[in-house]
């Protein structure tokens, strides 16, 4: 277990607890009491520091490195998971992950980010920050399982797309581009969480869904707090007075209509406890499938297309300004336009 | 995401052509090569220097009209204009300042027009309004040229300058715009309605990661600047200095990424060739 700077008061508590387990091991003494109750204090010291988190210390626990991330979600929620390799462009790249997985009896297409836990592994899979290929391998897993009417569940957890000499060479623009432009018209059920990290066009490029889920301390935001600091006050350390004025913790994101839900994490984090973690992920994902799936694909598609057209907020003389709807109860399906007639030289 | 707080370095187009003393403005010092020039004969040669050729900054307005039939263009959504959602530490001061320099409300210019007789939808951005970033505003003008030139069947031409990417002082807003803009080319797609994407100087981040990267027929100005990441992030990330023609129209025509590379003064016959093709 790693600790943050404002979690050092557990990391003392849980040296204690530690200390009695080994003393009453060592000796046989009954020290369940002391134990018990030094739990107790545990819990409430937890509690306390977690209710009182500044919105900065909340962007620390959605980066905490004992969070869990996409294969820990894909264990504990799934079973049968086959990982799948490649954008059959160029390469693999391993800061993204995918394959076919079952939850509840179905087959589902799984696709997310992947950090590491330590130096060397951050390395492997570059810190999660995807280059082109990352993206345009997801895109061919979610193309996939649209073919074979698969759902589509989608994991975030980035910093965001690498910024690299590579990455613009292959087409960083274009394949994020694409992955927005495909994944707004798949025709299959798209269930999109933010586990973690939601950082600018890395994380949108797998997160065009019918339905966005956010972990309870996870961010999603248009730049990191850092690049926002750079900007507005010159000085990438002050993300944290950057942080309020960006909107991008839970409450916000519900309030602005970003996200549909927000998924409850466990006191003091995700990373205190995995299973209650997944289990609560798990039952929200399931229950928005199921709802999913009882809707025609058109519709659905239709209702995707509402949801993002809805986001933005601006003013218009003649008419009203256009108030907040939250996207997901509107979800009023617009007339398609008729796609067998095609474009003539009649309209010049 | 804004990119550029200055003119980038890393090409040398673009910059501002100072004026010099002389008190009526009829002659210009070029910034790059250091000549005088008529100031009128640089505005008939669209702001590309006679000398040297230098790029420079056209606004949304000189942009449409070098490009479309004269007077056929007519604005559309023209009074659709950013609030400020997130109540953002200094937005409502930058929007006041960029419309007053600028005269105009947001930081592209949308409506129909003719090309060669030919109706087509137009937007233009204008870079000097808060780097020609797209927020709300822009997102939705963007979207809303796309339907139109759909529910018309009137192909589609946006020019894009969005040097400030996704807007960051709109938050996931302007992150969504990505999104929607998109979403809206894939259905004018699906029409087989066309869309044509002009890059220009500089064309970034969230801009340059949506509808400016998905046109059936991608063209570029010369030596524009265009990409995801900003150059000075990567070189702070890499820890080395990028090659000279890194991210210019120039890498991006070598990379695949572009369909031409277009001189200014050959952009409004290439784009009327190109409706045509497309209309047939
Ligand atoms: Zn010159």
């Amino acid at each position: 277990m790693r600790y943050l700077d404002f979690e050092r008061p557990i990391e003392e508590l849980d040296r204690i607890i530690q200390q009695q387990l080994d003393y009453a091991q060592k000796t046989g003494l009954d020290m369940e009491g002391e134990i018990d109750a030094l739990r107790r204090r545990r819990h409430q010291l937890v509690r306390d520091i977690f209710y009182s988190l500044t919105p900065y210390q909340r962007i620390q626990l959605a980066r905490h490195p004992d969070r869990p991330y996409c294969p820990d979600y894909i264990r504990l929620m799934m079973t049968d998971f086959v990982e799948l390799h490649g954008d059959r462009l160029y390469g693999d790249d391993p800061a993204i992950i995918g394959g076919f997985a079952t939850i509840e009896d179905r087959t589902v297409m799984v696709v997310g980010h992947l950090k590491g836990r330590d130096t060397e592994e951050n390395i492997k899979r570059n810190f999660g920050m995807p280059n082109p290929e990352g993206f345009r391998k997801a895109l061919r897993l979610m193309e996939l399982a649209e073919r074979f009417k698969k759902p589509i569940l989608c994991f975030i957890d980035s910093a965001g797309a690498y910024p690299g000499i590579g990455a613009e060479e292959r087409g960083q623009a274009e394949a994020i581009a694409r992955n927005l432009m495909r994944m707004a018209r798949l025709k299959t059920p798209v269930i999109v969480t933010v586990t973690g990290e939601g950082g600018s066009g890395g994380a949108l490029a797998i997160g065009v869904g019918d339905r966005v889920l956010l972990l309870q301390n996870a961010y999603y935001a248009v730049c990191t707090p850092e690049a926002c600091a750079a900007i507005l006050f010159k000085d990438r350390a002050k993300a944290s007075a950057a942080v309020s004025s960006m909107k991008i913790t839970a409450d916000d994101l519900l309030q602005l209509g970003v996200v549909d839900e927000v998924v409850a994490e466990p006191i003091g984090g995700a990373h205190q406890d995995w299973r209650e973690t997944a289990d609560n992920l798990r039952e929200a994902i399931l229950s928005n499938l199921e709802e999913l799936e009882k809707v025609p694909v058109d519709q659905l598609v239709a209702a995707r297309y509402s949801k993002f057209r809805a986001i933005g907020e601006f003013e218009e003389p003649r008419r009203k300004p256009v108030p907040f709807r939250n996207p997901s109860r509107a979800s009023k399906v617009p007339p398609e336009a008729d796609s067998e007639t095609t474009f003539s030289a009649a309209a010049c | 995401m804004s990119w550029f707080r200055k003119p980038p370095r890393y090409t040398e187009i673009n910059r501002p052509v100072k004026k010099t003393e002389i008190p009526d403005g009829l002659w210009m010092r070029c910034e790059k090569c250091d000549e005088m020039v008529f100031r009128k004969e640089w505005e008939d040669n669209l702001k590309v220097c006679p000398k040297c050729g230098l790029y420079s900054v056209m606004s949304a307005r000189e942009r449409i009209a070098s490009l479309v039939d004269p007077g056929s263009f007519s604005e559309k959504d023209a009074g659709l204009a950013s609030v400020d959602p997130l109540k953002f530490e200094g937005y409502a001061d930058s929007l006041a300042k960029n419309r007053k320099k600028t005269g105009e409300k947001e930081a592209i210019i949308c409506g129909e027009a003719a090309l060669s007789g030919c109706k087509i939808q137009i937007g233009a951005f204008d870079f000097n309004f808060m780097a020609g970033s797209m927020g709300s505003a822009v997102g939705e003008k963007v979207t809303r040229a796309l339907e139109r030139g759909g529910e018309q069947r009137q192909p589609v031409v946006i020019v894009s300058a969005g040097g400030g990417g996704a807007r960051m002082h709109e938050g996931m807003l302007s992150l969504y715009q990505m999104a929607k803009t998109s979403a809206a080319v894939a259905r004018l797609k699906e029409l087989s309605v066309p869309f044509i994407s002009v890059l220009t100087h500089p064309t970034m981040g969230g801009v340059a990661a949506s509808f400016a990267s998905l046109g059936d027929v991608i063209v570029a100005e010369p030596k524009a600047l265009v990409g995801f990441a900003g150059p000075r992030v990567i070189e702070q990330t890499i820890g080395q200095r990028l090659p000279d023609d890194f991210q210019t129209s120039e890498f991006l025509l070598e990379h695949g990424m572009i369909d031409r590379i277009v001189p200014r003064k050959e952009l409004r016959p290439t784009l009327s060739l190109l409706v045509q093709h497309l209309s047939n």
